[in-house]
């Protein structure tokens, strides 16, 4: 099938997804011993979308990201190691501890970058698309934003501009069901917001956001579409968030059935079940063991890194001397 | 040299920059067909087409947004928001996107990218259309703040601001499009950014302004040489980073200043200068710092009711006589 990943890319996502899933476990459990500063906002289950939807770029494709971006950055090809390093305020972190877990970059791999403004990087994706309209390449830009972004004004503002000037910008809609603790149901007089793309002149399509080959193909035509200068694409990938919104989330509006319901549709398991087939459970479990030793011995060399000496950022000086 | 209005002078500046530089663009509400409210981008889609001279949608919100992010990633935006009272709108962009990401991203990206408006009051534009936002823009760190005075400064400090990496915030004067006055022809004509100008020598007094106050602070020193007041006029030009040592060895020269500002008073710039001069030159002062700025209220429309509130000659001068008295 056109646009279908191939067996080595499904391998890779479900790599990828494991080493996110354990990050996010390994992160919730340094939680609770105290260790991590400040909220950390992890995407446990919907590793299928930020892995998929970004598995079919190139580096040179721009993606922005949100405040819950784990598996956006791994899925752009982002080391595990410094990003660890990064959450835990590490000079080794890819932004040297001035970031943070929800705002990191890394401009080599197209990632620029995580936003912790909710909605901001609608508009951060349709300027890099503007970007690279007028210079005349043909790579394309990469929202990847939630259903809580999708009620902002400067969302309608973006799009607009998007589908009005055709621009190589393709939407995926990260849709979890809820945005802060509020679901979306008490925010949204419409459960599918894709709808709304109609109103900007780009097509849309509805997607398990939990079956990584569905998102990759899904995403996938909306990025050709862009490359050939056809226009922005939005795709609407049904997930669910099973932590909370964040590790200072106390919980209690998600039922126990619900979590559980979901988890039965786990998008490491249908992953897992999709390869079982062609290239053996075995192979799955040692990639799974791999993955897994990766991120742990990650934890364990970030969280002995030194920390960065501080230093002024002259450029943001108000006084010049001059005379 | 040629004879230029302010706003032909800006328009000569962008078409030479896009002439030099392919990845600079335009866009912004009314700029292309129309030219521009104040006919500062006349000419420009003929010469550059339409997609480097782009009019827009009314999204303050996410134009500034997208300025920050196509400077991110290859080109070099100018932006113009129309008035300086819709900054609210673009403060996301600058306060939470283009004002951090050199610092927090270390450097990765560069934001090579100039948001040109206009503000200050007198052409009866009324309270949403007439405001000086300067000290909101200045407070930001990791942004650039200017405000010509001058056909030749606009010029000049415009080609810089365009070739400046980092994110530039240019302030323009709806009163100010229409000054002529000698301008440079040399296509690499530039003004540098964060260095002010003294635009009139004097020994009692150092007045220190923005934009269109340079030229009530001239005719305020005029006035003042009757008075037997000799005052020094220094045209700040950049707002942030601020010319310090201009402003050090004015003082130690004459001993008082006077901070003139089109904006609010509380929290101003006019307060940031006067708390500024007083720090840094506490032991040249014979006299407290006095500032002339808006008073702390919205603007009116009517003729009289906004010639009260606006600063002008004759307050400046008022504020000079009782500080060196």
């Amino acid at each position: 099938m056109k646009n279908s990943p191939s067996i080595d890319e499904q391998i890779e996502m479900y790599r990828r997804m494991i080493v996110v899933r354990r990050l996010e476990e390994g992160l919730g459990a340094l939680h609770k011993e105290g260790k991590t500063r400040g909220p950390i906002h992890r995407c446990d289950g919907q590793e299928a979308v930020g892995v998929a939807a970004t598995a079919m770029l190139r580096e040179t494709d721009l993606v922005t990201s949100t405040h819950r971006g784990h598996a956006h950055y791994i899925g752009k090809g982002l080391d595990v190691y410094p990003v660890i390093a990064e959450i835990f305020g590490r000079d080794t972190g890819y932004c040297g501890g001035r970031a943070g877990h929800m705002l990191i970059a890394d401009a080599s791999k197209g990632m620029i970058g995580g936003n912790a403004i909710v909605g901001a990087g609608i508009p951060a994706a349709t300027g890099m698309a503007l970007s690279n309209q007028i210079l005349g390449n043909d790579n394309v830009a990469m929202c990847i934003f939630g259903d809580g972004a999708s009620q902002t004004g400067i969302c309608h503002e973006a799009m607009n501009m998007a589908g009005l000037w055709k621009l190589p910008v393709v939407f995926v809609l990260e849709h979890n069901k809820f945005g802060l603790t509020v679901p979306t149901a008490v925010q949204s007089p419409v459960d599918d917001i894709s709808i709304r793309a109609a109103g900007y002149g780009m097509p849309s399509v509805i997607v398990d956001g939990n079956d990584p080959v569905a998102v990759y193909r899904a995403v996938a035509g909306m990025v050709e579409r862009a490359r050939r200068g056809e226009g922005p694409g939005m795709v609407e990938a049904k997930t669910y968030r099973w932590e909370g919104f964040s590790t200072s989330d106390m919980g209690g509006y998600q039922t126990p059935e619900e979590i559980a319901a979901w988890k039965e549709r786990d998008p490491i398991r249908i992953a897992f079940a999709a390869l079982k087939g062609e290239v053996g459970e075995a192979r799955l479990t040692r990639i799974d063991e791999e993955a897994s030793e990766e991120v742990r011995a990650a934890f364990e060399r970030a969280l002995s890194d030194p920390f960065p000496a501080y230093d002024y950022h002259s450029a943001s000086a108000a006084y010049s001397e001059v005379n | 040299m040629s004879l230029m209005r302010y706003a032909e002078a800006l328009n000569a500046a962008l078409r030479e920059e896009m002439q030099r530089d392919p990845s600079v663009f335009i866009f912004g509400e009314d700029i292309g067909r129309y030219g521009g409210v104040f006919k500062v981008t006349r000419g420009l889609m003929e010469e550059f087409g339409e997609s480097r001279v782009r009019d827009t949608p009314i999204s303050e919100q996410a134009l500034t947004a997208m300025a920050v992010t196509a400077a991110m990633s290859g080109t070099r935006p100018i932006l113009e928001i129309m008035y300086a009272d819709f900054i609210p709108l673009t403060l996301d962009a600058l306060v939470n996107q283009a004002s951090i990401y050199d610092y927090i991203w270390k450097g990765q990206v560069a934001m090579p990218f100039v948001l040109r408006t206009q503000g200050g009051g007198g052409a009866g534009a009324g309270a949403q259309h007439s405001k000086a936002l300067d000290a909101m823009l200045a407070h930001i760190p990791g942004i650039k703040v200017v405000a010509p005075a001058t056909p030749a400064d606009a010029k000049g400090m415009l080609k810089s601001a365009i070739r400046d990496q980092q994110p530039v915030v240019f302030l323009e004067h709806k009163l100010l499009y229409n000054m002529r006055a000698e301008v440079p022809d040399d296509a690499d004509f530039l003004v540098p950014l964060g260095k002010a100008a003294t635009v009139r020598e004097g020994e009692h007094v150092s007045i220190f302004a923005t934009s269109r106050m340079v030229h009530e602070s001239l005719k305020a020193a005029e006035a003042l040489e009757k008075d037997g007041i000799s005052a020094e006029v220094v045209d700040l030009r950049s707002l942030r980073p601020l010319d310090v040592g201009t402003i050090r060895a004015s003082v130690a020269k004459t001993n008082h200043a006077v901070a003139v500002n089109e904006g609010w008073r509380f929290c101003g710039y006019a307060s940031e200068l006067s708390a500024t001069i007083m720090e840094l030159c506490f032991d040249d002062l014979d006299a407290p710092v006095a500032r002339v700025t808006l008073p702390d209220m919205a603007i009116p429309y009517s003729e009289p009711l906004e010639m009260a509130v606006l600063p002008n000659a004759d307050k400046i001068r008022d504020a000079v006589l009782k500080t060196v008295a």
